[in-house]
């Protein structure tokens, strides 16, 4: 299997003022194509930053990152954003669905910095929120949904494009368990049925529990040791 | 622009309140600049509409108005040899010879304006048949008469029908009012060229003289004629349309620069307005911008998407501002035109070019209010700005 995610001595800092916070420091890491694999540590260990680097929001102080066979961090400005449109979609923690946009607008959104027909575009959008189970809401506005719908939204958002990678920061970290369950099983579908390489922040040990590898941050560092347990379940 | 543009009116029509009050101030600023071009626009077309193209009209070179132009005996004499003048089936040409004189009288609110009186013969109603008497009946020649045009009728206590005007040291009573289609004319006062100049001791000098052409394809042959006699050095002759043209000129001109120097300053209220509305529009929507960029939308969909709504806010503001000037054209006001130095009525008059000019001029507050905040959402960093929520 090749790698879609390398992470190469990468380190990030911040700087407030003129003092540096290094948020990140010297991080490796390698995913293969097809892997869901959480992320977890404390709250403020990075696990954001380093999503949004493998994203392509942000970019790194120091290092290499390859991502979707595209350096990345070497990437001019409008480059990148091309770049993100066609290789990763971005599922947030508050959904960031555009609240003055129905679930169908939500959806066509990435759609419309591509080539695609209104036509083409429809029946993407269509079939895409069906996919998440979304059919019969597709004229409902954000705030006409709840919580678990609206996420399911977003994701059909981050999908519609059909990137090869899907990175989630804390997707049900505002949602109650049922509606988290039902996230969970809809991304765990995304990478098995659509073949979807998954990267997931998650504080919720049983939302990484659905992921087949976790790794942990923290402080800005990598944990050694891989847990594969999951595999077994998978199996 | 990729950014849909349903997103920057349904957002936009989400926070009413301040998209209102910007459309308002920008709506007002609209109003008064519309109105001023609309007036000056009134003042030309009032004027211009008082000649006809075929009349010509003769004043003394150096003179303002006609006020100041002296025509003396001999030279109208000269006059009456050029060629081509019209003549009426008994012989006489279409020639009238025009004293005006200004005067005071009472307004209505109690204070003076000045009122141009023209003294006219049969001729010079003659080659105005535009002018109609609406009340009362014509003046007599030879009889110490006048009669009002409208605008002075509405405006004025002492130009009605039965009333008595002082006219150098003497009474002449109104007879009649009449109208000239909202043209100059209407407002004036006109009685019986002989009697007035006789009252004003004025022997035989008119002030002008407007006369008819045969043909006014002959024009030319009239002022190769008029312009080669070097009697007639002192004088020019113009068409009566060009002539008030001229008059118009120097009013509108000033009703204009007084009118664009005030919105001018108005419109900086209203551009400020227009920037805090779209500051607080990308205030508000940070994190929405942070989130359509990490979608891949680029910096400058997010400038244009921005750049847009203030458009539209402004766009907007202006149609309301002008549809609201459009009832203007209903109103007639009174000012005094510095050029005869008498009263003019007129109306305000709208414009195909004053509808644009008035559009651009609303778009460019749009411009310059939305552009710094737009740049503001155009430069936000992705990161910076999902952070936000
Ligand atoms: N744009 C920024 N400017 C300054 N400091 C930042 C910025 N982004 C992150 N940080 C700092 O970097 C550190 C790591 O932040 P990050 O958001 O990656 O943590 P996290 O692991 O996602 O935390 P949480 O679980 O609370 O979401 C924090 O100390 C944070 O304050
Ligand atoms: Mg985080």
């Amino acid at each position: 299997m090749s790698e879609i995610i390398e992470v190469q001595n990468v380190s990030k800092s911040y700087w407030r003022d003129s003092l540096e916070i290094s948020v990140l420091h010297n991080i490796s890491l390698k995913v293969n194509e097809g892997e869901f694999l959480a992320l977890m540590g404390p709250s403020g260990s990075g696990k954001t930053t380093l999503l949004n680097l493998i994203a392509g929001i942000d970019r790194p102080t120091k290092g290499k990152l390859i991502v979707a066979g595209t350096d990345i961090a070497a990437l001019g400005e409008s480059a990148l954003a091309k770049w993100r449109a066609a290789s990763v979609g971005f599922v947030f923690q508050f959904y960031n669905l555009i609240p003055v946009l129905t679930a169908f607008e939500n959806v066509e959104l990435p759609l419309l910095l591509t080539k695609l027909s209104k036509a083409e575009r429809r029946k993407h959008v269509e079939d895409t929120l069906e996919i998440v189970g979304l059919g019969d809401r597709i004229h409902h506005y954000p705030k006409q949904l709840s919580g678990g719908q609206e996420q399911r939204v977003a994701i059909a958002r981050a999908i519609v494009t059909d990137p090869v990678l899907l990175v989630a920061d804390e997707p049900t970290g505002d949602l109650d368990r049922a509606s988290a369950e039902e996230i969970l099983t809809l991304m765990e579908r995304l990478n098995k049925e659509f073949k979807k390489t998954i990267m997931m922040v998650t504080h919720d040990p049983h939302a990484a529990q659905r992921a087949r590898i976790i790794r942990h941050l923290e402080k800005g560092d990598l944990t050694e040791g891989v847990e594969y347990e999951n595999i077994k379940a998978n199996i | 622009m990729k950014i849909p543009l349903k997103y920057t009116f349904r957002s936009f029509k989400a926070k009413k309140l301040t998209t209102t009050i910007t459309i308002i101030g920008v709506s007002l600023v609209v109003f008064v600049f519309a109105a001023v071009l609309m007036m000056a626009h009134g003042v030309e077309k009032t004027l211009v509409a008082t000649g006809a193209p075929d009349n010509i009209k003769i004043t003394r070179k150096a003179a303002n108005g006609e006020i100041s132009s002296i025509i003396d005996p001999e030279t109208q004499n000269v006059i009456r040899t050029l060629p081509d003048i019209g003549k009426n089936p008994d012989g006489t040409q279409l020639i009238s010879n025009e004293p005006v004189v200004v005067i005071n009288i009472t307004k209505a609110d109690g204070g003076l304006s000045n009122v141009t009186v023209r003294g006219i013969g049969k001729v010079g109603m003659q080659i105005r048949p535009q002018v109609k008497i609406i009340e009362g009946r014509m003046f007599n020649f030879g009889l110490r008469e006048l009669i009002a045009g409208e605008a002075l009728h509405k405006r004025f206590p002492d130009a009605q029908v039965g009333s008595k005007v002082k006219l150098a040291g003497d009474y002449w009573s109104v007879v009649g009012i009449f109208s000239s289609n909202g043209s100059g004319f209407d407002s004036e006062l006109w009685g019986d060229a002989i009697q007035l100049l006789g009252a004003f001791n004025r022997g035989n000098t008119c002030s002008s003289i407007t006369l008819k052409l045969a043909d006014i394809n002959q024009y030319d042959n009239f002022k190769r004629a008029f312009d080669s006699d070097r009697r007639l050095q002192q004088f020019e002759h113009d068409s009566e349309t060009q002539y008030y043209a001229k008059q118009s000129e120097f009013l509108a001109t000033f009703i204009r620069i007084l009118g664009i120097f005030i919105t001018v300053i108005f419109s900086f209220g209203a551009t400020i307005g227009a920037m805090i509305t779209m500051y607080s529009a990308v205030a508000n929507r940070t994190v929405e911008i942070g989130t359509l960029r990490s979608l891949g939308f680029k910096r400058r969909s997010i400038l244009a998407s921005f750049l847009t709504e203030s458009l539209a806010i402004s766009l907007i503001g202006g149609a309301v501002g002008l549809v609201l000037a459009s009832f203007l054209q209903f109103f007639s006001i009174s000012t005094m035109n510095f050029t005869s130095f008498s009263e003019l009525a007129f109306s305000f008059a709208l414009s195909p070019s004053i509808i644009i000019i008035s559009l651009i001029f609303a778009l460019l507050m749009g411009v310059l209010g939305g552009f710094l905040p737009s740049v503001r959402a155009a430069r936000m960093n992705i990161v910076t700005a999902l952070r936000a929520g």
